[in-house]
């Protein structure tokens, strides 16, 4: 049950990312994943070199892994902004290829451990067993999502997000700078996902290239079920695929957990493709 | 984006009568399969990498018929693959099935499975229809590595090796003429309608979901005949091989080739399969590299490298300057 808020809020953190990105520019962000898995080698070394320090293990992460989702947005998507779709897609996917054997050819392809930032206690709290490190990833992912959420609601920023988010011919018409919003939400959605990895890195302290891929598809998975586009609702669909997967393996086994992910996102798309908080949306002419 | 969109046959300046053109084809088509077997025919390894080609083709031109023609974006090839091969498989294996009902059998279960995730998915938009399918082909993958009889996570031994390069070629030759078939049809038309423009297709009478799950399931049909084929050649299946980079090469192999370009698919399938096994030695730089294409085709030409265009007999034809029936026998490749 604790285990399963702690891995849900680590999705809920990736999937603010799809979300975000998703809600502005209609594009499923295929490298999202591999961002979360830059943040976590970049968490590794900071901690390697710095010393096991849970501050800049987890703000330099923060701070670097936007400037690569800059990057991947100028030089790989934004040239198709206007291109079909699945030329989008695939240029999406070519960059999580790409990234990930990147990290694989340049930094290694086995496991790595993540530097120990701090040991764990164990409290029982009336009954409920829970260590600190537990305390820490859930703290940590909800402060951010409370950032986000007053980014989003309260500033100015906030407010160009949602009005391209809502119409972005409308918006741009309106004088919103497109480009800068849109380089606004990758910033974020990327920050956010670093410090997810970097909290992963600590919850479950072993790292490897690959490792954005399952989560990455998981926290697809979570924006889907809460209804992409949708902020909280990307937060409560990452806990209830975290809450999900661990009540499979606490209940039946290990071996199916990624099919049960999977499954819950054809049930869901099947039942309620608007995901649980969204709603319908019309089909444009 | 402008498409080029193939002219009716009855509009171009020459037009290769239908007899001609069955018996060029099929001249053409053994004349290349002989072609293929005089220079590769000694040497074991090379006959293997052919095959694989061959199935290659089968899966990008039958994934093509679904991302390329109909503009669906399923990337969960990999998964109807493994369909095809387990079942094909398990039916020699178990059962004692001859080899060619064995494959169709894979090919219609791969079917089945394909209407089954197909009614219901491709009522959903593009993106979600993309997760869906890549979400389908994990659970099987999933479903794959579970089941003990067949190997589990140790894989699937001992099929036999019922499979050669003249089987996969026969297989890949009848695929693209099928569906070569198919997308020149008025089906084809209305694929590529929707394709274009989905609400305009559909207010012009198309029956766009029928279409939709109808190529979705003839695609998987192939992709299930490919993956049969497949563990016949290798005399293994392992759920390692069906896993997300499966169905990532196939679309690489049709984005490169060209989104709806059937020459396209083909040239590519061919090239990556030779280029996956010239590379073999720097194997880890293979997916880098892989990225790195996908990227650049698509910043650099969205279209693909073939686009939409086309190699045939009519255009043959056309470079010649007259009608002739030789024309299909000089360029091999349709």
């Amino acid at each position: 049950m604790v285990n399963g808020i702690q891995l849900g809020s680590i999705y809920a953190l990736i999937a603010l990312g799809y979300t975000m990105v998703y809600g502005i520019v209609r594009l499923i962000n295929f490298a999202h994943g591999e961002i979360y898995m830059a943040g976590a080698y970049i968490g590794y070394f900071v901690a390697g070199y710095l010393g096991p320090f849970f501050l800049p293990t987890l703000v330099i992460p923060m701070l670097l892994t936007p400037v690569l989702a800059l990057i991947i947005e100028r030089f790989a998507y934004r040239p198709l902004r206007f291109a079909p779709r699945l030329a989008a897609l695939s240029t999406a996917l070519g960059v999580s290829i790409f990234l990930q054997n990147f990290v694989r050819q340049f930094i290694g392809a086995d496991y790595r451990p993540f530097p120990q930032i701090m040991t764990p206690h164990t409290y029982n709290v009336g009954g409920v067993i829970i260590n600190n490190i537990t305390i820490l990833v859930v703290g940590v992912a909800f402060t951010l999502m409370m950032v986000l959420q007053f980014i989003v609601r309260r500033t100015k920023v906030g407010k160009a997000m949602r009005a391209v988010s809502y119409d972005k011919d409308a918006a741009r018409l309106m004088g919103i700078d497109l480009d800068y919003v849109i380089s606004v939400t990758f910033v974020l959605g990327s920050t956010l996902a670093a410090a997810a990895g970097v909290l992963v890195g600590i919850a479950y302290p072993r790292i490897d290239p690959v490792m954005g891929l399952l989560p990455g598809m998981k926290a697809f998975i979570a924006a889907v079920l809460g209804g992409i586009g949708n902020i909280p609702g990307a937060m409560l669909g990452g806990l209830v695929m975290g809450m999900a997967e661990i009540m499979v393996v606490y209940l039946y086994s290990s071996k199916w957990r990624d099919a049960v992910a999977f499954a819950i996102l054809i049930v869901v798309l099947l039942l309620r493709p608007q995901g649980l908080l969204g709603r319908q949306l019309s089909e444009k002419v | 984006m402008a498409r080029s969109v193939k002219t009716e046959t009855a509009t171009r300046p020459h037009v290769i009568p239908g007899p001609v053109r069955v018996i060029g084809t099929a001249a053409a088509l053994s004349a290349l399969y002989f072609l293929v077997i005089a220079v590769a025919g000694h040497n074991p390894y090379y006959m293997q990498i052919l095959s694989i080609a061959a199935i290659n083709v089968i899966g990008a031109v039958s994934l093509n018929l679904i991302n390329g023609f109909t503009g669906l974006f399923s990337i969960g090839h990999a998964g109807f693959l493994a369909i095809g091969a387990y079942t094909s498989g398990s039916l020699t294996v178990f059962l004692g099935f001859p080899f060619i009902p064995s494959i169709i059998m894979g090919g219609i279960c791969a079917m089945a499975m394909g209407f089954v995730v197909g009614t219901p998915t491709l009522r959903l938009g593009g993106d979600y229809l993309a997760i869906a399918t890549l979400g389908f082909g994990e659970i099987i993958r999933v479903v794959m590595n579970n089941i003990d009889k067949v190997g589990g996570p140790r894989g699937f031994t001992g099929i036999p090796p019922y499979s050669s390069f003249f089987w996969t070629y026969l297989f890949a030759v009848a695929t693209v003429l099928i569906i070569i078939n198919f997308v020149t049809s008025s089906h084809g038309r209305a694929c590529k309608s929707i394709r274009e423009d989905e609400i305009a297709a559909r207010a012009m009478g198309i029956n766009v979901t029928r279409y939709k799950v109808t190529v979705f399931v003839i695609g998987s049909f192939f992709a299930g005949v490919a993956g049969g084929l497949l563990v016949h050649t290798l005399q293994l299946a392992h759920p390692k091989m069906f896993g997300i980079m499966k169905s990532v090469d196939y679309l690489i192999m049709i984005v490169v080739g060209g989104y709806g370009s059937i020459t396209g698919a083909i040239v590519a399938a061919t090239l990556i399969t030779g280029l996956t096994e010239a590379l073999r030695f720097i194997q880890e730089w293979r997916m880098l590299v892989y990225g790195l294409l996908l990227i650049v085709v698509m910043l650099t030409r969205p279209q693909g490298l073939m686009g939409g265009f086309e190699v045939s007999f009519d255009r043959l034809a056309g470079l010649l300057g007259k009608p002739s029936a030789d024309a299909g026998k000089q360029e091999g490749v349709k």
